[in-house]
């Protein structure tokens, strides 16, 4: 389904705290706007997004059908070791949307 | 957006609004959509808060001061916190009182996150106060809250 695209930086510092940023196709249907024909289109939006680092999650959004189109997060973490940045979306159907980026950490 | 509604059918439909609300008379649920949203969004930051003391100052809410489109408007939180392990901010909250439901989006943080800060766009129904709250982990709640004019509204009416 949808595209994720995500901007991590390629290296760190130990300790540095690292800006995230990602963003993923979907229409993000709020379920209260109306088609042409005057139906409401269904809801349908990504309802969770999280963010593991070192086997740990270290950053959740609770998505509601207020998060514009084509949602965009941006969060931080802190950089502590070599390992990647693993990124989830899951719509309302449950679909489940993954993708990885990798950071190396220098001392 | 997918909504694709030309400006005709937009119009067509706001006259339309607007002629049957003159005529099924003015019923306190017709009359006051609004006010019914602005109930519910209190007894969500109720729920969150439960009751609890809000204060201000250490978390910053960033919204433009007008907001042109409602469907996307940049909407960032920050929170002045060590984040360690000791001290952090665990969840922030973000309501948006006349929006169809009140909480927009709950950005949840751990001490890795390193600084208790998201970004993300949120849709605006119309001009109103959106407030933000966190909750620390000693249990306290803060609270910050800024006006959006909106230009046009996001919710598909």
């Amino acid at each position: 389904m949808a595209i994720p695209r995500f901007r991590v930086p390629a290296t760190a510092k130990k300790g540095d705290v690292i800006a995230i940023k990602t963003l993923i196709q979907h229409p993000m249907d709020p379920g209260f706007i109306k088609d042409k024909n005057g139906k409401i289109i269904p809801r349908m939006i990504i309802n969770h997004f999280d963010c593991k680092y070192l086997g740990k999650v270290i950053f959740t959004a609770k998505l509601e059908p207020s998060i514009s189109a084509n949602p965009f997060i941006e969060f931080y973490a802190r950089a502590e070791a070599d390992g990647d940045f693993e990124f989830t979306w899951i719509d309302d159907k449950g679909t489940i949307t993954k993708a990885k980026a990798p950071i190396k950490v220098t001392a | 957006m997918n909504a694709k509604i030309s400006r005709r059918e937009a119009l067509a439909g706001g006259a339309a609004a607007c002629a049957s609300g003159a005529v099924t008379l003015r019923s306190a649920e017709a009359a006051d959509p609004m006010a019914a949203r602005m109930a519910a969004a209190q007894a969500a930051i109720k729920k969150f808060t439960g009751g609890k003391a809000t204060t201000k100052g250490a978390l910053k809410l960033t919204l433009p001061q007008i907001a042109e489109n409602g469907n996307t408007v940049p909407m960032g939180v920050s929170v002045d916190s060590p984040m360690t392990a000791a001290s952090y901010v665990k969840e922030v909250r973000v309501f948006v009182p006349k929006n169809p439901l009140p909480v927009a989006v709950s950005f949840l943080f751990t001490p890795e996150s390193g600084k208790a800060a998201a970004s993300t766009h949120i849709r605006l129904a119309g001009t109103q106060d959106v407030q933000a709250i966190a909750l620390m982990s000693d249990g306290t709640f803060l609270i910050d809250t800024r006006n959006c004019k909106v230009t046009i509204g996001g919710c598909g009416g």
